[in-house]
């Protein structure tokens, strides 16, 4: 048979999306232990052991000066961020990208400047965010908002041009008037390309949020591993990064999950990631 | 007065013609069949009955008044394709009518109003065989079950006018077949006045009581796109009176094979050749 048309079994399609998991942390343990063979004080690649000892110390014990647990406070402060920019994003992208593909006069008055707006590389703008801003939070999240909201704005608005000229014709044969369309027609059409656009967006806020947290922060995930950095703490970086993909996957699957029990409808077609 | 009266349309898209010195007139209860060579015009013509887009010239009236510019539930419409709305059931798609008629705000209703919207859509629903398949998306349906719903969902808000294009075009025959006898039992019961667009010269003359044939009259060889096209042949078939026995209605074998050369050829190439003069 064409190796094109062999397809795993279930079990086998997990075995092997186990794999390549499994064969990073073995490669990860078996050069570790080289470079602790040679050199138990060696910081580059510690042992799990060390890792998961740094992180139960983070997670568990408070801190010396703070009194936090600095794990959660991190993760607590880099989500409320990330939720926070993703949201004014969704929420911007929502009413612009909506009206730019509605009404042929929002297109002509949206469509060029957003195009130019989002060729701005949006770390240039981060100084100026820091300094109109101050060092708070509002910059932090003015970064996400920026770096993620052209994109999804373009997004939504191809999203409704793509809505065929018939359903709208076929709609108005009904008697619906412009707001029923949109409240009935372009709207539902929409919200799965709006998850679509916060999935496609995850990747980019997290950029802007750990960039902005390397900067200028007090407590976040990203600051705090540009804050051990400085100590070659690699049984706390490590650690951080894995947590901090789990946490995008886990989000990326939650949308994806809502997407699919919300509007069935928009996931009959084909297979998709 | 005409019930339709169409008189001296012309319509061009930028430079092209696409109809020209059009006029037609329809009586109520006329099922209308337009056939004619891909890109003569005959979407362009129901797309202007449909208010989609305006005549540049002449106008378009209904009982003596001018059409309204913009499409009206008193004309309704089926596709060939996009006809339904891909993001609700099959119910969701039979109640939507009633919803925009009754809640101008959020196109939706609550309690007894919707339960008795429902109800009404699960005996139509019952009629043309859609039952089974309330809780389906369009997606998951049939091309012939898509057709029929979107027949019975143009039909919910009683037109008196249904416009029809290809919707039978991408269908595999058997369906085809069937969907014949639904749109016949349809017109024969509501009386409406239906336009029909099609491919099939057969289907033509097997639905209509008026034949259309849409095609250019005048032509530049060196400058095809030209002129726009007009109704050439306008056949009444009286069939309808026959037709308690089934066939034997259908156009003469001859008079098939005669529109079907003229259709097979886009825009008429053929009489380019065989009459250079026309039109110099």
């Amino acid at each position: 048979m064409r190796l094109i048309n062999l397809r795993p079994t279930r079990a086998g399609a997990v075995w092997l999306a186990v794999l390549p998991f499994a064969a990073l942390v073995a490669a990860y343990v078996i050069a570790s232990q080289i470079r602790l063979a040679e050199n138990p004080s060696d910081k580059l690649l510690p042992s799990l052991a060390t890792m998961g000892q740094s992180m139960w110390d983070l997670a568990f014990t408070p801190d010396r000066r703070s009194g936090d647990l600095l794990f959660f406070a991190d993760t607590l402060a880099s989500l409320e961020r990330l939720f926070a920019g993703l949201g004014i994003s969704a929420a911007i992208a929502l009413v612009v990208g909506c009206l730019a593909g509605f009404f042929p006069y929002a297109r002509a008055l949206f469509a060029p400047f957003v195009a130019a707006f989002s060729l701005i590389p949006p770390i240039t703008i981060l100084p100026i965010l820091f300094i109109t801003l101050g060092l708070g939070e509002a910059a932090k999240i003015g970064l996400i908002v920026i770096g993620t909201t052209p994109a999804m704005i373009r997004t939504l608005a191809q999203a409704v041009l793509a809505i065929p000229e018939e359903e709208i014709v076929k709609a108005q044969t009904l008697g619906a008037s412009s707001w029923q369309i949109i409240a009935r027609i372009f709207l539902p059409q929409v919200w799965p390309v709006l998850i679509a656009a916060l999935r496609i967006g995850l990747i980019p806020a997290w950029i802007f949020l750990i960039s902005a947290e390397a900067i200028a922060a007090t407590e976040g995930l990203g600051y705090r591993i540009f804050l051990v950095r400085r100590y070659l703490a690699m049984d706390v970086i490590l650690p951080y990064v894995a947590w901090i993909t789990l946490l995008a996957y886990v989000t990326d699957r939650c949308l994806s999950f809502a997407s699919r029990r919300l509007f069935p409808w928009a996931h009959l077609k084909g297979a998709s990631l | 007065m005409s019930f339709v009266a169409v008189s001296n349309i012309a319509k061009r898209y930028g430079d092209a013609p696409i109809l020209e010195r059009l006029s037609l007139d329809v009586e109520k209860g006329e099922f209308v069949t337009i056939v004619g060579a891909s890109g003569c015009g005959k979407s362009t013509f129901l797309r202007l009955l449909l208010g989609q887009e305006r005549a540049d010239r002449g106008t378009i009236a209904i009982e003596g008044a001018p059409i309204a510019p913009e499409p009206g539930p008193d004309r309704g419409v089926v596709f060939q394709k996009y006809s339904v709305f891909p993001h609700l059931t099959v119910i969701d798609n039979l109640v939507l009518p009633a919803e925009i008629e009754a809640s101008p705000f959020f196109g939706r209703l609550f309690g007894g109003r919707r339960r008795k919207a429902r109800e009404e859509a699960e005996a139509l629903m019952e009629k043309i065989g859609l039952s089974h398949a309330a809780r389906r998306y369009p997606a998951q349906l049939s091309g012939g079950m898509q057709q029929r719903l979107a027949i019975a969902q143009a039909l919910l808000r009683k037109p008196r006018i249904l416009l029809l294009d290809e919707p039978f075009g991408a269908l595999d025959p058997g369906t085809r077949q069937d969907m014949h006898v639904l749109i016949e039992d349809i017109w024969r019961e509501t009386a409406m006045t239906i336009f029909m667009v099609t491919h099939d010269i057969k289907e033509a003359f097997k639905l209509g009581t008026r034949l259309l044939v849409f095609d250019k009259i005048r032509h530049d060889p060196q400058f095809p796109a030209a002129y726009g096209a007009t109704v050439t042949y306008d056949l009444p078939l009286h069939r309808k009176a026959a037709n308690a026995a089934g066939e034997g209605t259908g156009p003469s074998p001859h008079e098939t094979a005669d529109l079907e050369a003229t259709l097979s050829m886009p825009a008429s190439p053929r009489r380019e050749r065989a009459a250079p003069a026309i039109g110099q």
